[in-house]
């Protein structure tokens, strides 16, 4: 076990290593000096010499790029060009809003998701089935921020019941802020709830073909007991993973519906460094994310391997 | 494929409605796409400035924009630009996720390297690993292409991987194997051919994600140049019109949700009529 658990972590950093090496080189693709990139249209000539020394961006790429891991790995991410602080600080600032909404919408996607893919197992090809399966699609055929605009228009600004934008004004209790989250959360909720339908789904149809439920099925359970313990109690292991990972994903993905409602995320923090080319910004962003993606993979694959004595790889 | 074997495999393709549907759907959103000078009621960028922002009527079916452009012509347009970038996404992506899937399923040595790079990427967001690329390689429809390519071709090399995993292992690959046949020829002709069905599904799943990526992209202002009419464009200049005039937002909108739609449920029909496992159900 000890080993299963080595080898994954093993395998975490490799994953890690090579973000972080696609982030550095890909960076470099970018037209322009990265010093006089980083420094912005205001710099002199001095301070762009000063900033390459600094960054050693006038030694060979080879050593920039050892120069580079070695400062991700002792966590410093680097400093933001227009914000005028270290990356990892900004990036703490945006975290609660993105951290908060991730939250809602994954609990909002699986309370829709589990129960539509949970029925639609077990009415496979009856008119439940046809019904759930088409919604999911439509779900995921929707892009977030166009059904944010139109709950904008509908829930915030003909109905007045939720802030149109923001995440209220500076102090705002948290009750206050939360309040802003509504609308995005229900948004993310909607769109991401289709794959896990679909997971639902699939995991239960396989649960509900195996003996053991038709074992309890001959001994007389009621049948709801026999889907909601038996068969689901079998079916989590891959939903919980799907509910995990997507959770994971929207801690950075959630970019364009950040943006729709005005929330200072993590992913309008990118957007805005993107739109104002702060490299720095963007790199430590894009390694911020792929890390927290990494860990819940690694979490819940550590979790199985403690809990479930079948999995072994 | 002789009419007989066209008409069995379109039978079971759309045994099910809302497949059928879906495909009816595509077909007309790709005809007016292709036809759109021959279709479009006005020019997509004829602006008329005493007409501003007028509601869906007998003359502008989908209203107005701010400039007074028509919006139905300006959709009809814009599913150019945002289905021929799905297109060429889906291509690029296949072409380079089956090579490296194909590479990484059969020979054990590069397995590990590419499947590592494939972790790695799909450690991101695709809206976030988009945005990204788009930003070192410069805001292009080009450039949008090869952005969306690239955040896809992980996907299609998962897929490919796996099912050259299981092929590899089959008795006709071993025989041709003793046989002599080469190894480049292997793996053209015995396993793609044998992998070609999920690859078929994964494209039709990837063209509806590339529309929706690009329009996300577009939106937050890092996709094509805002003069070029795409559906994601159109809703980025229309949205701080949105209080005022719905319509400029709803309608490309729709198209892009009608899109992404009718190319899931015609993959979704393909996966089923192509699962042997499924087939054998019908």
């Amino acid at each position: 076990m000890v080993a299963a658990i080595a080898r994954r972590l093993a395998g975490m950093l490799a994953v890690m290593f090579i973000v972080a090496t696609m982030v550095f080189f890909l960076t470099r693709l970018a037209p322009g000096d990265p010093a006089s990139l980083m420094l912005g249209d205001q710099a002199t000539a001095a301070d762009i010499a000063e900033l390459r020394k600094t960054y050693g961006l006038d030694r060979p790429v080879a050593v920039q790029y050892v120069l580079w891991l070695k400062e991700i790995a002792s966590g410093n991410l680097g400093q933001s060009i227009f914000l005028q602080r270290p990356v990892l600080q900004a990036i703490g600032e945006r975290a609660e809003p993105t951290f908060f909404l991730a939250l809602f919408s994954i609990l909002i996607a699986s309370l829709i998701g589990i129960p539509c893919g949970i029925a639609s197992a077990v009415w496979r090809g009856r008119v439940a089935d046809q019904t759930v399966s088409g919604s999911a699609m439509l779900a995921a055929s929707i892009p977030s921020f166009w059904l944010g605009l139109l709950f904008i228009q509908f829930f915030a600004v003909r109905l007045g019941w939720f802030p149109v934008a923001g995440y209220g004004d500076p102090g705002a209790d948290l009750a206050q802020r939360l309040r802003h989250l509504v609308l995005p959360a229900m948004v993310l909720g909607i769109v991401n709830s289709a794959l896990i339908t679909r997971f639902t789904r699939a995991s239960m149809l396989d649960v509900l073909s195996e003996d053991f439920v038709r074992t309890a099925r001959a001994k007389g359970l009621p049948e709801s007991r026999i889907v909601l313990r038996h068969a689901l109690g079998n079916a989590l292991v891959p939903i919980i993973t799907v509910v995990g990972l997507t959770a994971a994903l929207l801690v950075g993905g959630a970019i364009v519906t950040e943006t729709v409602f005005g929330l200072p995320g993590i992913g309008n923090l990118v957007v805005s460094a993107v739109l104002r080319r702060d490299y720095p910004v963007i790199q430590g962003a894009l390694i911020v994310i792929a890390g927290i993606y990494v860990l819940i993979n690694f979490t819940i694959d550590v979790i199985y391997t403690l809990v479930d004595p079948r999995v072994e790889t | 494929m002789d009419p007989a074997a066209a008409k069995l495999f379109l039978d079971r393709l759309f045994r099910r409605k809302l497949v059928l549907f879906g495909a009816v759907v595509l077909l007309v959103i790709v005809i007016a796409a292709i036809a759109a000078p021959l279709i479009a009621p006005y020019s997509p960028t004829g602006m008329r400035v005493t007409q501003r922002l007028r509601p869906p009527s007998a003359t502008n079916w989908f209203g107005t924009d701010e400039f007074g452009r028509d919006v139905l012509s300006r959709i009809i347009y814009g599913g150019r630009a945002s289905l021929g970038i799905g297109m060429a996404v889906v291509l690029a992506s296949m072409l380079a996720g089956t090579t490296l899937g194909l590479l990484a399923g059969y020979f054990r040595a590069l397995d590990t390297v590419i499947m590592r790079i494939v972790d790695a990427m799909m450690s991101l967001p695709d809206i976030l690993l988009a945005i990204f690329l788009v930003a070192v390689l410069g805001a292009s429809a080009g450039n949008v292409v090869l952005a969306l390519a690239i955040v896809y071709t992980p996907r299609v090399t998962r897929v490919v991987r796996g099912s050259t995993l299981v092929v590899r292992e089959l008795p006709f690959v071993e025989a041709a194997r003793l046989l002599g046949v080469s190894t480049p020829r292997i793996l053209t002709v015995h396993i793609l051919l044998n992998v070609a069905s999920p690859i078929l599904v994964q494209a039709t799943f990837i063209f509806a994600y590339a529309v929706l990526a690009e329009a996300g992209l577009s939106f937050l202002g890092a996709g094509v140049p805002p003069d070029v009419p795409t559906w994601g464009t159109m809703i980025a200049s229309g949205q701080q019109y949105a209080d005022r005039a719905f319509w400029v937002v709803f309608f490309p909108g729709l198209a892009i949700v009608l899109a992404a739609l009718s190319l899931q449920l015609v993959g979704d029909g393909l996966r089923d009529m192509l699962d042997p496992k499924l087939r054998k159900a019908l």
